[in-house]
């Protein structure tokens, strides 16, 4: 971050240069449309706090769907992370390290499940992993087992759509990152894959951090992947974001508690791990 | 097949946005024969409806020139709700009586709801039925992956019925939001079976099979139809109900399976 802070800043005779960011006014051709763009962030969450039920809250709280689906919700969320750590993280190391050719079209197509509707992620994922899929059918013959309409398939769509979030952020910090400590190894010795281990993953420690916050928040929020590929069967395969959709269909307050209490969840446990990650900046 | 309703979407909402943009500079054309109604219809209807509706749609306006029917065809529960929150729609098309309730009660139905047709389940299978289902009995089978529809929607309403009707019970292993989801489930080949329209087996290609069992007799759904109160284009939309209703609409929708009221 002090790499960032004002160079240009006049330095004081003898003291240290005063580390504040202030240097005038905020020009209101910045303040305008950056309030705005708060407001248009903040308003949706406040409608639904203005049309939340809340003298039924407490009971419609307690029944026993919610806590299932929030439950799977965080659980699946948690496991589609921890995949895409598994995998994000030596793919985006090897975008951002090793020369190869058609590197761009890879780093290309690592992108593609951004700008994919999810839904139609969900039915690629069918074509490949159902049961009459490509790797679906020789799972299915093999092992007996298939992955749709299981949690296991909802790990799966939601690392689909959530990886490349990963990528992206763990690629551009080890881009941003100095070589020359990871130079300074090789020269003293180390290999490749000691140095991954014992000076670039330091390095980009907080960049992967960063990474993994936001693949799991997109990961919790997911929905078209995960009722187009792993279905919607309470306590299996619906998550939140399933059974508020469900909810809206006949009973809209319920819906709107479904979202609150899948807000609250997601802004809390995203509060804390960026404080403790991130730094409190 | 998603893919291919979105791109319906898509193509009717701009078919829409381009006959709007007509319909402010008064349209200079003559009116030709029966059409005397002019302007933008948009119609809600359940997503049951989407084959037969667009093919209703574009006789309607075949026979009023001036006119464009615009559809958003999705779960009727799901439509309803968007009624009620405002959505600029002439008209509803419902697959149960239910969710017209919904709108009706909350005083958005211009006049009471006509039912126009009728819908009957049956158990649709994969090309070759690989679970080897018969009647209804079979899907309580171990191994026989089904998908139903929730029972927010109204063939899973339907569904639940028939099957509490049967004495059966089975676990199902989703519960798709509309019945093109359930029946998109069987076309790849996900499930060995699911309870949709008759209507949506029909209006399905080869590879989906239809499996009549005698108890969805006891599960019938009425479609009621409505000119909604802030309609738009109240007259044309009055126009399009009375065209559902008649008896060129009512052959349609009898060829694409659905039964007269």
């Amino acid at each position: 971050m002090s790499r960032h802070d004002n160079p240009t800043a006049a330095p004081a005779r003898s003291a240290p240069p005063p580390r504040t960011r202030r240097t005038g006014r905020v020009p209101v051709a910045l303040l305008l449309p950056a309030a705005l763009g708060l407001l248009f962030l903040v308003l949706p969450l406040a409608g639904l706090l203005i049309r939340t039920p809340w003298s039924t809250l407490p009971q419609r709280l307690t029944e026993p769907g919610v806590l299932t689906a929030l439950r799977l919700s965080v659980q699946a969320a948690t496991l589609a992370t921890l995949l895409c750590l598994v995998l994000g993280v030596p793919l985006a190391w090897l975008l951002a390290r090793v020369d190869f050719p058609g590197r761009r079209l890879v780093r290309a197509l690592v992108t593609v499940p951004l700008v994919l509707p999810p839904v139609v992620g969900g039915v690629a994922l069918l074509l490949v992993f159902g049961r009459r899929g490509i790797l679906g059918g020789w799972l299915d013959s093999t092992f007996g087992f298939t992955l749709p309409f299981t949690t296991p398939g909802v790990v799966l769509a939601e690392a689909f759509v959530a990886m490349p979030f990963l990528v992206i952020a763990v690629e551009g910090a080890l881009r941003g990152a100095d070589v020359r400590y990871e130079e300074a190894a090789a020269t003293l010795g180390a290999g490749r894959w000691t140095t991954f281990t014992h000076v670039t993953l330091p390095l980009v420690a907080p960049g992967i951090a960063a990474g993994a916050v936001l693949c799991w928040a997109r990961a919790l929020g997911e929905f078209g992947a995960t009722i187009t590929f792993a279905g919607n069967f309470p306590g299996r395969t619906q998550t939140m974001p399933l059974a508020v959709y469900l909810a809206l269909e006949t009973d809209l307050e319920a819906a709107i508690v479904l979202s609150l209490v899948l807000l609250t969840v997601s802004v809390v446990i995203l509060a804390s791990l960026r404080d403790r990650w991130l730094g409190s900046s | 097949m998603t893919a291919r309703r979105l791109a319906l979407y898509a193509t009717l909402t701009m078919v829409g946005l381009v006959g709007c943009g007509g319909g402010d500079t008064a349209d200079p054309r003559p009116q030709g024969g029966a059409g005397t109604v002019t302007g933008d219809v948009t119609v809600f209807a359940a997503a049951s409806l989407t084959e037969s509706f667009t093919r209703v749609g574009a006789d309607f306006e075949a026979a009023n020139p001036g006119v464009r029917v615009t559809f958003s065809f999705a779960g009727s529960s799901a439509l309803a709700n968007q009624i009620n929150q405002g959505a600029p729609a002439d008209v509803f098309a419902s697959a149960s009586p239910a969710n017209m309730t919904t709108v009706a009660g909350a005083g958005n139905s211009d006049g009471s709801p006509s039912v126009f047709v009728r819908n009957q389940l049956v158990i649709a299978v994969p090309d070759g039925n690989p679970g080897g289902v018969n009647g209804l009995a079979d899907l309580a089978q171990p191994g026989v992956k089904v998908a139903l529809c929730a029972e927010q929607v109204p063939c899973g309403a339907a569904a639940a019925k028939a099957l509490d009707g049967a004495g059966v019970e089975l676990t199902p292993v989703t519960l798709e939001q509309d019945v093109k989801a359930a029946l998109s489930k069987v076309r790849l080949g996900e499930v060995d079976a699911a309870l949709v329209y008759r209507t949506d087996v029909r209006a399905a290609d080869d590879d989906v099979d239809g499996i009549e069992f005698p108890e969805s007799a006891g599960a019938i759904n009425d479609y009621p139809i409505v000119v909604l109160k802030n309609a738009p284009n109240g007259p044309a939309a009055q126009a399009f109900v009375d065209h559902v209703l008649s008896n060129p609409g009512q052959a349609v929708l009898t060829a694409a399976g659905f039964q007269a009221p």
